[in-house]
């Protein structure tokens, strides 16, 4: 029985050794997972090029990521929050609550969200309305909100093909389903009137499919099932030329260009947070975020650019560039 | 005493057993066809990842690569070739000085476009560099080689570089882990619920707990993976400690019911007979006990733990899929595993990744394969029939 105790104790003190903090050498990013692949390029980029470690890039989702990083301060918790979206001014307050004051914010570039169908179709000339009155939950109709009746293009509006409306699209959990409710239902909700404020509601009878976070499996859907109408990030249809196309938003066709000028009307930011009192810790932030806001990689030729990354405008760059390099510190009152 | 012979109900009773006998025949056939299907699904997708294209450029050392190091390529090659490499020339003047204004001829990696066009998949090379491409092919300076690759690199964002090794050694790491951890406890609790445990109400609801242990969903031991490990104790995330510890408490059930029914198979008699002579409880259960049940109780075990390195759910609440492309050095290192390795690339927008999902559901497969297969083989070298 001795030698059974010793056994319970030198495991109890080595669990105890391994919550003891060790200075840590490496750089913690969590968040987004839309921008989870330039974040991950650029932590590559640091790790194989300079004298510093691979900084480990978690993919948890834009609020996920905002809950670890505003956690607290100090080496168990994350250097940096990615982000699909602004930072929410609640997770700002509960960020501060929990010390961690001094944060700066990095806007990196433009994402936009397609509409897209089977390369075979016959090509899809969408409004933003017309994309909303087939995806919200209600319409109106004589002055009173009724579940959503449409579940033929053609009903929206007759110039639309006689399809059956099936939308693949996001999940509530995912970043790009906020944007999307934010981009196309709230804001035609806000036009439309009869709403109340900040109206999103998605519909969630058989026409739209929420379809998982991998929108590889949207484009696969999409390649089968020609009457299917899916939502996904850019980079996805780039990538996918050959099996899908876009469909026009307002006589607008995504691309690198419409989505950098802001002419296409669904496309939104991207950015990433950094605690700045963690700069004087962990080696190799400094050079992490100095990496990834230099030309090479968010410039009109850099390399994320390849992987999906739009370019903002030149001089937003240069301002965005600034702020984050001179640790500008976010406050409250910028944020909603 | 004669047995009622109805040649009509004999038939019918003839008849009955056919069909049966035919429809089990069937369900084999159809379980056996999905497998097939499956696999050989897997290996038209996967197998081509063994393969990866290179490219004979002519790398020009100068001042200017510190710079920009694509400058030391002719413009034609630039867009060909893999930025994995081009980064890495800046870093090897600096380590030998002396290749400044040489020129080598070497095979590098070519870009993951250029792989997917020599292997005739949809690629977005621009049409002057498939020009390119495809003369540098006819003048033999482009060629699809064995992907060593694959096999000792990590994770990388450019699909030419990604591999597998990183992810391998962390689920070596993972799984050593979870083996401290649920064997020694697994097969005590088991120990002493058979041979020690008294027969009342409360063994009897622990043992039902244990048992539906076994069968909760692994995303809930992540959870409570990430409650206990990492804001209790203050593990570091991501990192194989925590990671095995969570897939321990996983196994710790199947180990526990594994240990069980070997000791139960053991026949009374060998206890009487120990008992008999004058040996302890202890000594009954250490010297004939643990060793007759051996071969089931590694049996059990290794099957447990061929469950828990397949896992990802519970790994991906305790931060472990994640892009981590070297491999650990230590317990406490992050790391990222097989299967959350095989889940980022398949999330990837990139499509030269397909073929790697596959590649790596295959080789995390042939791990299964072996694992099972080494559980067969204890379990028929040294099982002992009574």
């Amino acid at each position: 029985m001795r030698g059974f105790c010793k056994v319970l104790l030198a495991a109890a003190l080595f669990v105890a050794s391994t919550g003891l903090a060790q200075a840590r050498d490496q750089v913690k990013i969590v968040g987004s997972s839309t921008v989870f692949p330039f974040s991950s390029f650029v932590a590559e980029e640091l790790g194989a090029t300079g004298k510093f470690k691979t900084p480990v890039v978690e993919s948890t989702g834009s609020g996920g990521g905002h809950k670890l990083f505003g956690a607290g301060m100090g080496e168990n918790t994350p250097d940096i929050a990615n982000s699909s979206r602004r930072m929410k001014r609640s997770e700002f307050e509960r960020a501060e609550q929990n010390g961690v004051t001094d944060i700066s914010e990095a806007l990196i570039g433009f994402d936009g969200i397609v509409i897209a169908q089977n390369k075979d179709d016959a090509p899809l000339k969408l409004t933003l309305e017309q994309l909303a009155l087939a995806t919200i939950a209600e319409v109106p109709k004589d002055g009173k909100l009724v579940p959503n009746p449409y579940t033929s293009w053609d009903q929206i509006s007759p110039d639309l093909p006689k399809r059956p409306i099936v939308i693949y699209g996001p999940p509530t959990s995912s970043g790009t389903r906020d944007a999307f409710e934010e981009l196309v239902i709230e804001k035609v909700a806000h036009k439309l009137g009869s709403y109340e404020k900040g109206y999103k509601k998605v519909r969630q009878d058989s026409a739209y499919v929420p379809a998982g976070e991998n929108d590889n499996l949207i484009v696969q859907k999409l390649a089968k099932d020609k009457n299917a109408v899916g939502i996904f990030g850019y980079s996805f249809l780039e990538e996918n030329q050959d099996t899908i196309q876009a469909a026009t938003i307002d006589g607008v066709t995504p691309s690198l260009d419409t989505i950098a000028q802001g002419t296409y009307p669904i496309s939104r930011s991207l950015y990433f947070y950094v605690k700045n009192a963690h700069y004087d810790k962990i080696p190799g932030l400094k050079e992490y975020v100095e990496l990834f806001m230099s030309e090479r990689m968010i410039g009109d030729k850099g390399a994320l650019k390849r992987i999906g990354l739009v370019p903002l405008p030149a001089d937003v760059r240069e301002k965005a560039r600034q702020k984050v390099l001179n640790r500008v510190k976010l406050t409250k009152d910028e944020l909603q | 005493m004669t047995l009622p012979t109805d040649p009509a109900l004999h038939a019918r009773r003839k008849a009955k057993e056919r069909r049966f006998k035919t429809m089990s025949y069937a369900a084999i056939l159809v379980a056996g066809v999905f497998l097939v299907f499956f696999f050989a699904d897997i290996l038209r997708q996967g197998l081509p990842a063994l393969k990866q294209a290179e490219i004979l450029v002519p790398i020009h050392f100068t001042q200017d690569i510190l710079e920009y190091p694509e400058s030391s390529l002719p413009p034609e090659y630039v867009p060909l070739v893999s930025r994995g490499v081009v980064r890495l020339f800046p870093n090897e003047l600096h380590a030998t000085p002396k290749l400044l204004g040489s020129t080598q001829e070497r095979w590098v990696l070519a870009t993951a476009d250029v792989d997917q066009f020599l292997k005739g998949k949809p690629n977005r090379l621009k049409a002057k560099e498939r020009r390119t491409a495809e003369r540098l092919q006819s003048e033999g300076r482009l060629r699809l080689a064995w992907n060593i690759g694959f096999f000792t690199n990590g994770d990388s964002k450019l699909p030419e570089m990604a591999g597998v090794f990183a992810a391998a050694v962390g689920s070596v790491y993972v799984l050593l882990v979870t083996l401290a951890f649920s064997f020694p406890i697994g097969v005590m609790a088991a120990v002493y619920l058979e041979e020690f445990a008294p027969d009342n109400r409360l063994m009897q609801i622990i043992e039902v707990n244990i048992n539906n242990l076994a069968a909760i969903p692994s995303i809930l031991f992540g959870l409570l993976g990430l409650a206990i490990f990492i804001q209790f104790f203050g593990i570091p995330r991501s990192s194989s400690m925590v990671g095995g510890l969570t897939l321990g408490l996983m196994t710790l059930p199947v180990i526990i019911i594994a240990t069980r029914a070997a000791i139960r198979a053991i026949p009374s008699a060998i206890r009487e007979g120990a008992m008999a002579l004058g040996a302890t409880r202890w000594q009954v259960v250490w010297d004939h006990i643990l060793p007759l049940a051996l071969p089931g109780i590694l049996t059990g075990t290794i099957i447990g733990l061929a469950r828990a390195i397949g896992e990802t759910a519970p790994l991906i609440l305790v931060g472990m899929v994640a892009f981590i492309p070297q491999p650990a050095a230590s317990f406490l290192e992050a790391t990222s595993v097989l299967p959350a390795q095989i889940y980022t690339w398949a999330s990837d927008s990139q499509r030269a990744f397909v073929e790697r999902t596959a590649a790596g559901i295959v080789v995390l497969l042939v791990i299964l394969l072996s694992m099972n297969a080494l559980a067969i083989f204890l379990r028929t070298k040294y099982e002992r029939k009574w």
